[in-house]
């Protein structure tokens, strides 16, 4: 077993994926230290799950290659990979008892009995599956599922494990839970998880680095800090919930500082990208985007609909120059009304219009 | 005030007899009248023997003449051979053709043996595989035969591949829905594992997939033991392909013994029956749930 104590890294080189004419992986390149989890964060076409059966040999890739260290993988089938995959539909073998499904991939290294059985206790107990060891698939909760899957995948001991979308199916606080729970595993194994993903919340919270992909393309990598606070791109911001994008035309520019006219009034932010040119976009989160006064800096708006959402109200609101736009409020505001909604400048990231 | 207060309707509908069920009236109408009825008069004619006596007479007869009981196996060694090569060349096809693209054309080929009927495949054997067929020709030419050396009709194999040609493609597509009923991503999880193919194979797809074949078995054995039209015309009716429906035939129409028919045919009945019931206990011991990966 554990051909892969002593591994250092994996190594993504130009990887490719090609269906028919459609490019569904364009080039992706990347450097995965052991013991970090990297999530794949997309929307849904953009190349992740592609991605992740490429380096899995479900796919055979187009172009590219895949190294373990200085050891190529891409050309081996899946079998002599040797990496713990946990699916989106769980997979499990419906005709084996839990035990049999977590033991299956030692029975199949031919590890002897002896050394297997206590490595299955040991990823049973990983998941705290304890007392169902003895029953079928069919008779466990969808969140008892999941960590026979986790189990299974994690009791060959590889040196990646990968997860496709592993909690899509699960109900709302299930998957909190399991999230910590996947982060804590993953911690106790000290391997490289990589994590197919289209819940920025989900990539945020578990990940180490994120990368952000998209028309088969990466367009950003870096931690969940990073890409929080300065997405690199309109999509990427876009995608980590920047809601609010509003078009504006370009006053002047100082340094970073960028002021903005839209519509009549004016608003300023942070310019993220080079060269701005003579039209911009502004992404604001709701979270950010708050009513101000009549004077200051901001865009008027008229509320469309608001809701409370315990500590503040979340509205939607719709400019004058026609943009949706969405807001807090620490007020109750009724719809009808006309706001002036603005931001601190730190917080609009202006972008390149396009 | 409680439980009678309900109308009947609800009270109907809460043992499950509602308006749907009424749906299944024809089906049952149709099922008495042309299955349970016939059956049952079958098996009451069995006991009237032509020429009177014990009520048992036309079975004690039966098995007291090896004319007759013979044809019992005569049928099975037709039948099991049959039906075991047609689910042996079924599966690998299946497993091919699930993964293909046009999966529709394929399917239509090989099914398009279904709509000519045995008679027209039997009158093509006869052509083909005759003595002055082409086939027979060929293999003459190559002088690895002499004439008369390999006989394909009139005979065991004449009936053996005619039934193999008529019985596959329902063989085939059962095996195929069964086989594309089994979550792919369960092969890929197993591979994930290290399990090369043909472990895929042993672990995981037969044994999800026995429950199916012994189905399929059941249904593809019993259209073969009723084999009749090409045992007659393929084969050697009065040997080596004297199937049981012959036995039947011969007794009704050719005898006139109406309850000696009925007799051969619940003997007949019988046997089919017991090796359903073996091949269903069989199934028994499987996994009979449903073969994709739980929730999803």
């Amino acid at each position: 077993m554990a051909t892969h104590s002593t591994f250092k890294s994996l190594r993504l080189d130009g990887v490719g994926r090609d269906f028919g004419t459609m490019n569904a992986l364009k080039d992706l390149s990347l450097e995965i230290k052991r013991g970090e989890f990297i999530a794949l964060l997309g929307p849904s076409g953009c190349g992740k799950s592609t991605a992740l059966n490429c380096i899995a040999g479900l796919l055979p890739t187009t172009r590219g290659s895949i190294f373990l260290d200085d050891r190529r993988i891409d050309t081996l089938p899946t079998e002599d990979r040797g990496f713990g995959m946990v699916f989106q539909s769980y997979a499990l073998f419906p005709h084996m008892t839990v035990r049999a499904n977590i033991g299956f991939g030692l029975k199949m290294q031919g590890v002897p009995k002896t050394e297997a059985e206590p490595r299955i206790d040991r990823a049973i107990k990983t998941v705290r599956l304890e007392s169902q060891a003895h029953k079928l698939p069919g008779q466990l909760s969808g969140g008892q599922q999941q960590r026979v899957a986790i189990a299974r995948a994690i009791a060959v001991d590889p040196p990646l494990v990968l997860m496709d979308e592993p909690l899509s199916n699960l109900d709302a606080k299930l998957r909190l839970e399991m999230r910590q729970e996947i982060r804590r595993i993953h911690q106790s194994l000290g391997c490289i998880t990589i994590y197919v993903t289209h819940d920025q919340d989900e990539a945020l919270s578990l990940a180490d680095r994120i990368v952000v992909l998209r028309d088969g393309m990466i367009r950003q990598v870096g931690t969940p800090e990073d890409l929080y606070a300065r997405p690199a791109h309109l999509d990427v911001a876009e995608f980590m919930g920047f809601r609010n994008r509003i078009t504006g035309r370009v006053l002047s520019r100082d340094g970073t500082s960028v002021q903005l006219s839209v519509g009549g009034t004016t608003m300023d932010g942070v310019l993220q990208e080079t060269a701005p040119g003579d039209t911009a976009v502004a992404a604001i989160r709701p979270d950010d985007m708050v009513p101000v006064a009549s004077d200051a800096h901001g865009i008027d708006a008229t509320v469309e609909a608001i809701e409370y959402r315990g500590r503040d109200f979340f509205g939607q609101a719709r400019s004058s120059t026609g943009d949706e736009l969405f807001f807090r409020s620490e007020t109750r505001v009724v719809p009808g009304e006309t706001l002036r909604l603005g931001a601190e400048p730190a917080r609009v990231l202006v972008y390149a219009g396009e | 005030m409680t439980g009678h207060a309900l109308p009947l309707r609800s009270r109907l509908a809460a043992k499950g007899l509602d308006g749907v069920t009424l749906m299944a009236v024809p089906a049952a109408i149709f099922l008495i009248a042309l299955f349970i009825y016939p059956f049952g008069y079958g098996l009451w004619l069995s006991f009237k023997p032509k020429d009177g006596g014990w009520f048992l007479a036309n079975y004690v007869k039966f098995f007291s003449d090896p004319f007759l009981y013979d044809t019992i196996y005569t049928t099975l060694a037709l039948a099991f051979p049959v039906t075991i090569v047609n689910l042996l060349f079924a599966v690998p096809v299946a497993f091919r053709v699930r993964l293909m693209k046009h999966q529709r054309l394929l399917t239509t080929i090989l099914v398009l043996p279904i709509t000519l009927g045995t008679v027209l495949v039997a009158e093509g054997m006869l052509n083909y595989f005759g003595p002055q067929g082409w086939f027979i020709r060929t293999l003459v030419s190559t002088g690895l035969f002499s004439p008369g050396q390999i006989k394909l009709v009139n005979n065991y194999w004449g009936v053996f591949i005619s039934l193999v040609i008529t019985g596959f493609p329902f063989t085939f597509l059962l095996t195929l829905s069964y086989v594309s009923g089994i979550d792919p991503a369960l092969e890929q999880a197993a591979a994930t594992l290290g399990a090369r193919s043909a472990a895929r194979f042993r672990h995981i797809f037969l044994p999800l997939l026995m429950p199916g074949l012994a189905i399929t078995f059941c249904l593809s054995f019993v259209q073969a033991y009723s084999v009749l039209p090409s045992a007659v015309l393929l084969g050697a009716p009065a040997g080596p392909t004297r199937v049981i429906s012959i036995a039947a035939y011969q007794a009704a129409f050719e005898q006139y013994d109406r309850p000696m028919a009925s007799a051969i045919a619940m003997i007949m009945g019988f046997v089919q029956f017991a090796v359903v019931v073996a091949a269903l206990s069989l199934r028994n011991l499987f996994y009979r749930g449903p073969a994709a990966g739980a929730k999803g």
